[in-house]
């Protein structure tokens, strides 16, 4: 399996495929079940807010073999709107869409590792990791 | 998109198994056809498999959730049956607890508790 793939998110059926994509990659390096569910929850997350929120865009999904470490590594970018008040879209129950606004924080607590730059009127990149 | 989740009537009960990898346009629609199948069939209860889900993220939750209320709404029972411990724990850690909606450990207890419920109503 190659060390890193890119996936289009631009349809629901893209999202779907982000999901299998991740589970795949976390079976690779041998994720316990628990671990590769967090895994592919929070891409599914990260994935629909790409989509709804970002207007699509991509993600990519990068298996990290840096001894000991062992994981996985996903970066959503998108060229959406951007997003002005990043510790409000983290806050539990925030949403400007029709969600229940868990997608952000619940990706972030799903992971080990959660980072978000965004710039507003060029795009927003999210990069999460967990480890094995 | 045209492919649907099926639904099977067993007496007054409806039954949904899913065992498709939903996307969301997929999870709306069943909430729109449970709905309707309620009504038509006057259904007292409705149980949903979900032991072939391998996540359950805030949006399949929240389906969950809606199904529960407009089942409600509408006179009948729901109960969620099956769910994976490891989807229980993540979607835990998410922030979702799935309040309002009755859950068993697999089909048998959870055709038990709607009848329970319904004898009891």
């Amino acid at each position: 399996m190659a060390d890193r793939r890119v996936l289009p998110i631009r349809s629901q059926e893209d999202v779907v495929r982000v999901r299998q994509a991740t589970r795949e990659s976390t079976v690779a390096q041998g994720f316990s079940l628990v671990d590769q569910t967090k895994l592919v929850t929070a891409a599914s997350e990260l994935a629909r807010n790409t989509l709804e929120y970002g207007g699509g865009g991509e993600v990519e999904i990068a298996v990290v073999s840096n001894p000991p470490r062992r994981g996985v590594r996903l970066t959503f970018t998108d060229k959406g709107p951007g997003i002005a008040d990043i510790e409000q879209a983290l806050r539990d129950g925030f949403s400007t869409g029709s969600g229940l606004g868990l997608g952000l924080g619940g990706a972030r607590r799903l992971c080990n590792e959660f980072s978000i730059e965004s710039t507003p009127g060029q795009g927003t990149r999210v990069t999460i990791a967990r480890w094995r | 998109m045209s492919e649907k989740i099926p639904i099977l009537k067993m007496g007054q009960f409806l039954l949904v198994t899913i065992q498709v990898d939903m996307h969301d346009q997929l999870a709306l629609q069943l909430q729109e056809d449970l709905t309707e199948r309620i009504v038509q069939v006057h259904a007292r209860g409705v149980l949903i498999d979900i032991s072939a889900l391998e996540i359950v993220d805030s949006f399949i939750g929240r389906m969950l959730s809606n199904i529960a209320s407009m089942a409600r709404v509408l006179d009948a029972e729901t109960v969620v049956v099956g769910m994976r411990p490891a989807v229980a724990i993540t979607l835990v850690e998410l922030g979702m607890s799935l309040e309002g909606v009755s859950t068993a450990l697999d089909v048998d207890r959870g055709m038990a508790l709607l009848r329970t419920r319904l004898a009891t109503r």
